[in-house]
């Protein structure tokens, strides 16, 4: 049973670490968790779903255009909305992420119903592979791969490009930054993009396993907030390991102890982290310069 | 002077404010090439205010005149074009990015940079001036000493090949011994062709390396001249090499 329970925890954990990645990446730049990442993945996949449905496309060119969508999506929001806003508190940031949740969650009401619908994709959630003892669903091999690969090419970017560097740059000091010649404004703006990308491509694997409706992503943002937090949200690589584990932990409770209770795991984890480790199992505390 | 007849960068009647305060008035100056220049005043006098300015790192400043940066105007560029043109800072407090490694950091200084090659020329150059930084490549910048982040924060203003160097307060929190090597290099990197502008609290041994020196007061240049005549000037001598450590006002 046990190698049963961890595939489960692994391709559940790859969402909640896509997430949890989406939402470090905004952190590291604005301080705040971006609480509207997971309704603009949520209308990006409608974007795709528009396409396959009504437009009869094929799956490329569909979940093309959603990424694209959310790419400008992301920049919008940070260029149109966040910067404009006149020396903003965290409290201001926070609530401006909120606003623009409820904006996205209302318009996708207004536009698509809250009808729960079957996502069309390649791969599905019935058709069971088996390695050895273990079945697995065609459509989780697939999110754990693509989740998988997705996550290694943009710590690649972030380790081994000039531009990826100058990211990380830009989110420890903006100022240090521009500089040295990075234009960091930009660069803010391209990160919420990426991060919008990242998000997207977690909705696009949720849809197909939970049905789509406007409240998609609710759950998969609370958790790869708690994810992040387990990890530590100052460290992308941690918070992407504290996603696999909350995956597990939270499938390893539903096996061995309660089904009924297996999403309060996640809730539990976030009381304990923030009693004992604040920063996360992974994130070291450091000081910001101001 | 005839030794540096070329002007590389030149303020006209700049006026800066920070909210409804003037940080900076009336200023005019030149730095020829191939010179240090140092500007010495109190805490609150506008040197870091000057250097911000010069960068266009204050949005909207400055409100008043012109800064020419070999012959282009500069004032009113963005702080990207003007580092890419040939402005580098080092700024007050360093800004290392500590949780970047060493190479990371001089990475980010070589943004602008065009092409691998240039890149690699600009480390190798920065290698021969801080061959600790080559030994500490790999290692987070937030763990290295004060001394050594305040020649990673050098290093990382050379990565991009500039051709005037501003220096904010670089003495500021070294060890004497560390002081007097800050300034050699300094000197070294003028005599490799580097236009140096710096601000410095520890006047007596800027003024030792330096060629020109200007003073600021509460926001004006009070005193410009040769780095000799401000030696001998009493009135530069009593208001900022009486005591050995800081005056402040």
């Amino acid at each position: 049973m046990l190698p049963q329970v961890l595939a489960s925890g692994l391709s559940a954990g790859s969402i909640y670490a896509l997430m949890a990645l989406a939402l470090v990446i905004t952190y590291k730049t604005t301080e705040v968790p971006n609480f509207a990442q997971g309704d603009m993945a949520m209308v990006s996949a409608f974007i795709a779903y528009m396409f396959l449905t009504d437009f009869e496309t094929g799956f490329i060119f569909a979940f093309g255009a959603a990424l694209v969508f959310a790419f400008l999506l992301g920049v919008g929001f940070e260029v149109l909305l966040l910067r404009r806003m006149r020396k903003p508190t965290h409290l201001n940031l926070i609530i401006m992420t909120l606003g623009f949740t409820l904006a996205l969650f209302g318009f996708a009401g207004w536009k698509w119903g809250a009808d729960q619908r079957q996502f069309p994709f390649p791969v599905s959630a019935n058709e069971v592979i088996r390695f050895g003892s273990v079945s697995i669903s065609t459509l989780s091999v697939a999110t754990i791969l693509i989740a998988g690969i997705l996550m290694l090419l943009v710590f690649a970017f972030f380790r081994f490009t000039k531009l990826g560097v100058a990211m990380q740059a830009t989110q420890q000091d903006p100022i240090a930054a521009r500089i040295n010649g990075v234009p960091a404004r930009a660069v803010v703006g391209l990160t919420f993009g990426i991060s919008s990308v990242i998000g997207t491509v977690a909705a696009l694997l949720t849809a197909p396993l939970i049905t789509l409706d406007p409240t998609l992503m609710w759950d998969a943002l609370l958790k790869g907030f708690a994810a992040a937090v387990l990890g530590g949200l100052n460290t992308p690589v941690g918070a992407v390991l504290g996603g696999y584990l909350l995956g597990v932990i939270e499938n390893l409770f539903g096996a061995y102890i309660s089904v009924e209770f297996k999403s309060v795991v996640a809730f539990l984890i976030i009381v304990i982290v923030l009693w004992f480790r604040p920063s996360g199992l992974f994130g070291r505390h450091h000081e910001r310069k101001v | 002077m005839d030794k540096h007849p070329e002007v590389l960068l030149e303020l006209n009647a700049v006026e800066t404010w920070h909210g409804s305060l003037r940080a900076l008035s009336d200023v005019s100056l030149t730095v020829p090439e191939g010179s240090i220049t140092v500007i010495l005043g109190n805490n609150g006098a506008g040197k870091s205010t000057l250097l911000n300015t010069i960068l266009g790192v204050l949005e909207g400043q400055p409100k008043n005149g012109q800064i020419s940066f070999q012959g282009t105007r500069i004032d009113r560029m963005a702080t990207e074009r003007i580092v890419r043109s040939g402005i580098s800072y080092v700024p007050e407090g360093r800004r290392i990015f500590s949780e970047l490694t060493v190479w990371e950091n001089l990475k980010v200084g070589a943004y602008v940079q065009k092409d691998q090659l240039s890149t690699k020329k600009a480390l190798e150059r920065v290698c021969d001036f801080f061959p600790l930084l080559a030994e500490r490549q790999s290692q987070a910048a937030g763990t290295l000493s004060g001394g050594e982040q305040q020649m990673l924060a050098i290093g990382r203003a050379l990565m991009n090949g500039p051709r005037l160097l501003l220096l904010d307060e670089p003495s500021l929190g070294l060890a004497p011994i560390l002081v007097r090597q800050v300034f050699d290099i300094i000197s070294q990197i003028r005599d490799e062709g580097v236009t140096v502008l710096l601000v410095e609290q520890n006047a007596r041994m800027a003024l030792a390396v330096a060629d020109e020196g200007l003073v600021l007061d509460s926001g004006e240049l009070v005193v410009a001249g040769s780095a000799s005549d401000l030696v001998d000037n009493a009135e530069v001598e009593e208001l900022y090499m009486g005591a050995p450590s800081l005056p402040i006002k």
